[in-house]
């Protein structure tokens, strides 16, 4: 994935997009304010500059499903778990509750389902069915909509050809109205995101951590800095 | 001078048979505050984990603080015992079998908290290797199997290390109780005869023991540390943890055996055999512990500093001069500040000066462990998600419940087991002739004075003063 964030804007569509497609509960305003929210994108915000001169900057956050996950090692029951093409899955059923995952997590995009799941009505009817809902006392993240993906495959494997790069996109890159966020394979070097990733503007978050994230962010020099104002 | 054998025995095995309206007032409140512990755990499994503080993102707090602190306190024990048995010390005589028991109980408490701690603890045997429906091994790459293995070995290892000197003293009352408890004693006793080959089986058991067990204690913390350790968040990902964590560990074990010696001589009348000179030996144990864990204290955070890492600045900042440095320095005061000077100076060095220091010093132990891991969690990387934290009346109430099942199966063990090791007691206290003399009315066997000559030494005679 690379997040363009130059185009953000900041609207947080993603983050209700993510919570639609993926039967995220609603905390409430109560449970929120005591760190119960679960979102497993986020847009931080961070300024730069004093005011007058001030300039916000908007940094989405999801599980940046890294190559070397700190989170996969520390899981006693194999819950966080690296599968064979390299995304960092979730097996709920797996999960007894340790936590580990979420301390050992850099960046702090996995979450506890603290009580039951609760949806604001009249959010319960929209449950998608192609996701599970999860239970009291289990760690949830993140899967880069791995129910659209795996789709997608079956897809093309029953029309028996090779997926096409942005044939299908994760909820949050597909709700991404000034188009920050693409997605696609990139082991493959003449995908979008590859081209992207190539870009002088890539980072990675927290990267020097050797976490090899599959996030790019793209990004000028800060502003402070002086350079591309 | 000297108490003769049947005076040791008697003194000794008065609180196991008899017990007054004190003590049963004392199991009152201890099983009241674990029956406590016992509802909130239940309220917290029926509603989910959430009648907790905990949240995002600070995942570990009381649980893990209070997990690390029991596995610390019963590094009493063994290991204290352990040592002083291998350099033969004569004064340890009276001190063994008390912090034998604490390192039980109080591992089987840090065994608990884990298991109460998790999402779904109905669940806690997945971490149990066994060919299971699910078809899958537990992962031995996290550390967390890791502390399930070595705290399953410990508690293995020092609840044989309790028992073994238990049993001539179990022979003992065996000839001695009626009814139950002689059925209990005859059991604990493992048909005890007291023969030269069972005293040699005895005391070989007992030395391979007290040479097995040290390095297991040592695993055991130095694991606990990793817990932390192998993650790479701040002030966490620390070569010294392992050292530092046990060092903690001892300091914290030393402390809660005086303050439990203490008890135990005022409330079960030991004052003849619990001396000053006990306490005054703990008292130096417990100062090196003290200056120890400063040492380590010190090199962690002027690493920390002198790194200046961003990350981690931010949690070494908050604990030393935001919102934890109240707490900081609490911990600062109670494990050196106090301690130092009625440790280090002898006249101060009393009963009531190591209890003090002692009191202190688990206090202060308990804040070291909530200020490794809540600071860390609130300031991680990203600054957007830092967090606060405040525990909820469940996780008090599961905190008081430990240190009432601590008292509860202490003040159980003490009506079934006299707390201090009456044969080893004898077998210092007696001379060679004072033996010969009693041999004839106590071991008939003779096989008591090979053990007995042997190992009276200078040093034991402590007790006749």
């Amino acid at each position: 994935m690379v997040i363009d964030l130059d185009r953000c804007t900041g609207c947080e569509a993603c983050v209700v997009a993510c919570h639609a497609e993926n039967n995220i509960g609603t905390a409430g305003p109560d449970q929120a304010a005591r760190g119960r929210a679960m979102h497993w994108i986020r847009v931080e915000r961070y300024w730069e500059g004093e005011f007058p001169n001030a300039r916000i900057r908007f940094q989405p956050v999801l599980c940046q499903q890294c190559d070397d996950a700190p989170c996969e090692p520390v899981c006693p029951t194999y819950a966080s778990y690296h599968t064979p093409e390299g995304l960092n899955a979730q097996v709920y059923n797996r999960c007894i509750g340790t936590r580990f995952c979420a301390n050992a997590c850099p960046y702090t995009v996995r979450f506890l389902n603290f009580y039951n799941p609760q949806w604001d009505k009249p959010l319960h009817l929209q449950l998608n069915p192609d996701v599970s809902v999860r239970s009291v006392g289990i760690m949830e993240k993140c899967t880069f909509c791995v129910q659209r993906i795996r789709s997608a495959e079956i897809q093309a494997e029953g029309e028996k050809r090779e997926l096409k790069d942005g044939e299908f996109n994760p909820a949050c890159v597909q709700s991404c109205a000034p188009r920050a966020m693409v997605f696609g394979d990139l082991n493959d070097p003449n995908s979008e995101v590859s081209r992207l990733a190539r870009s002088g503007r890539a980072t990675k978050l927290l990267g020097e951590l050797g976490t090899k994230p599959n996030v790019n962010y793209l990004q000028r020099e800060s502003w402070e800095n002086g350079k591309n104002g | 001078m000297a108490k003769t054998a049947e005076q040791i025995r008697a003194d000794l095995l008065r609180p196991v048979f008899r017990s007054g309206p004190a003590y049963w007032l004392a199991v009152g409140v201890s099983g009241s505050m674990v029956l406590a512990g016992v509802f909130a755990f239940s309220y917290q499994v029926y509603h989910g984990l959430g009648v907790w503080g905990l949240n995002w993102p600070v995942f570990w707090a009381f649980d893990i603080t209070n997990f690390v602190f029991w596995i610390g306190i019963s590094h009493a024990g063994t290991l204290i015992s352990a040592i002083l048995r291998l350099a033969n010390a004569g004064w340890r005589r009276p001190v063994t079998r008390c912090a034998e028991a604490i390192t039980v109980f109080a591992l089987s408490i840090g065994a608990i908290i884990p298991i109460c701690h998790l999402g779904r603890p109905w669940l806690f045997f997945w971490l149990v290797p066994y060919p299971s429906e699910r078809h899958i091994w537990p992962n031995f790459r996290s550390p967390l199997l890791w502390d399930f293995f070595a705290i399953l070995t410990y508690l293995t290892g020092s609840t044989i290390f309790l028992f073994l000197p238990i049993i001539p003293d179990a022979a003992a009352a065996r000839d001695l109780a009626h009814g139950w408890r002689k059925k209990l004693y005859a059991l604990l006793s493992l048909g005890w005869q007291g023969n030269p080959k069972q005293w040699h089986r005895l005391e070989s058991a007992m030395h391979i023991m007290a040479i097995a067990i040290i390095p297991v204690a040592v695993s055991v913390h130095t694991i606990v540390s990793w817990d932390f350790a192998m993650t790479p968040v701040p002030m966490w990902h620390s070569t010294i943890f392992g050292p530092y964590f046990v060092c903690g560990a001892i300091f914290s074990g030393v402390a809660a055996l005086i303050l439990a010696m203490a008890l135990l001589r005022k409330f079960l009348h030991l004052e003849e055999y619990l001396e000053p000179i006990h306490f005054d030996h703990m008292g130096k144990l417990l100062l090196t512990m003290s200056l120890l864990w400063f040492y380590f204290t010190f090199a962690e955070r002027l690493t920390t500093w002198y790194g200046n890492d961003v990350a981690e600045m931010s949690v070494f900042w908050s604990s030393i001069r935001q919102n934890f440095a109240p707490l900081f320095w609490t911990m600062v005061t109670c494990n050196l500040i106090i301690p130092f000077p009625l440790l280090a100076i002898k006249r101060f060095r009393t009963i009531t000066g190591t209890v003090i220091a002692s009191s202190t010093i688990v206090v202060g132990m308990w804040i070291e462990r909530f200020l490794i891991i809540v600071p860390t969690l609130e300031h991680k990387f990203l600054p957007y998600s830092w967090g606060t934290y405040r525990p909820t009346w469940v996780e008090i109430t599961l905190m008081v419940a430990g240190f009432g099942m601590m008292a509860l199966l202490y003040l159980l063990f003490s009506k079934l087991v006299p707390m201090i090791s009456m044969w080893e007691l004898e077998a210092g206290v007696r001379k060679a002739p004072i033996y010969r003399h009693q041999a004839v009315a106590f071991e008939p066997s003779g096989a008591r004075a090979r053990a007995g000559v042997r190992e009276a030494e200078p040093l034991a005679t402590d007790l006749s003063r």
